[in-house]
């Protein structure tokens, strides 16, 4: 009787991992750049195309990095929560327009407002491989001495905020 | 009979056109062969981490494109396959590799097969013994003997 069990019990256990398996999100790939230095880039800043920006202008402070684009839809979503949570003031966001246009760009700001403290401009997607960006918007969380120390695929929510990225901004700059 | 050469001629010129336009087709991207074997042969080794199921060969969405761009510029630039790998990895993971290598991570997707297999076979055997145990030779009876031999003599 006993042994009759032993396929039920397999087959129970599969299906707990397969269980397991429908709430795992396939696009969050673990990025290996977690606790490495963030790359270094110079590129144009979209509100003056003369001057740049470089990471190493936010040394010293803890910053988000937002990847976004005014063609991609889920930007749309994150948007209004970046636009609150930079009116806390509680941390600066550097923003990285990602293959776009300048004229969409700015468009698009002026619509949503803009909660950037500046927008890098990555007109070929050069930099955003050196990222690893591969699924815009991204936002990484940098700390004082320019380590990335998460990485946020997909959009912002108040769910990440709340329970991943605002703790740990907290304990960076506790730091 | 004028009209008719006319038409021929049409005609004749309308297949020059084609095949001109084909040929003109046919035409390589890029002059360097050596470097576009080499980066079709690092893109069916890697992942489109936009479309995750297609290799970047397969793949037609930016993010493919630009990786395939920037992979023929390192080529060009005389870069090896290892050392292009690297690149990618060093920024996207080893999921960016169709073949996955064996590290602590990656262990129970290549021994874990190996280990089934082990286990499957270790029941089957451990099944198969217990049925031969419970196979006892009985001894036939006295009246069974016999009619055994009787069958046996009548077949004969």
């Amino acid at each position: 009787m006993k042994r009759a069990l032993i396929p039920l019990v397999i087959f129970l256990i599969v299906m707990g991992f397969l269980f397991k398996g429908l709430f795992l999100n396939p696009r969050e790939v673990p990025s290996p750049l977690v606790g490495k230095p963030t790359p270094q880039f110079n590129l144009p800043r979209l509100d003056n195309p003369e001057k740049e920006f470089s990471p190493k202008e936010m040394l010293g402070k803890v910053w988000l990095f937002n990847v976004w684009a005014s063609w991609c839809p889920a930007c749309r979503d994150e948007h209004p929560i970046l636009v609150e949570l930079s009116e806390t003031g509680f941390v600066p966001i550097v923003g990285m327009d990602y293959k776009d246009t300048r004229q969409e760009a700015l468009q698009w700001l002026q619509n949503g407002g803009n909660p950037y403290t500046v927008t890098a401009v990555d007109a070929d997607g050069r930099v955003g491989i050196d990222y690893g960006v591969y699924g815009v918007p991204e936002t990484y969380v940098i700390d004082k001495a320019g380590v990335i120390a998460y990485k946020q695929i997909g959009p912002v929510t108040y769910e990440s905020l709340r329970d991943k990225i605002i703790p740990l901004i907290k304990r960076l700059q506790a730091q | 009979m004028k009209l008719r050469f006319t038409f021929q001629l049409i005609a004749a010129l309308l297949l020059l056109q084609s095949l001109n336009s084909y040929a003109r087709e046919a035409q390589p991207l890029e002059t360097n062969a050596a470097v576009e074997v080499q980066v079709q042969r690092l893109s069916e080794e890697l992942r489109c981490l936009v479309c995750q199921n297609q290799t970047l060969a397969d793949s037609h969405a930016g993010l493919a494109e630009d990786l395939k761009q920037e992979i023929r510029a390192m080529a060009t630039k005389g870069m090896t396959d290892q050392a292009i790998i690297d690149y990618l990895v060093a920024r996207y993971g080893d999921f960016v590799r169709y073949k996955p290598p064996l590290n602590p991570l990656t262990a129970i997707l290549w021994i874990g097969p190996f280990g089934l297999l082990l286990a499957g076979g270790i029941g089957l055997f451990i099944m198969l013994r217990g049925r031969q145990k419970m196979a006892v030779n009985l001894p036939l009876s006295a009246e069974e003997a016999s009619k055994v031999s009787e069958l046996l003599n009548k077949e004969s």
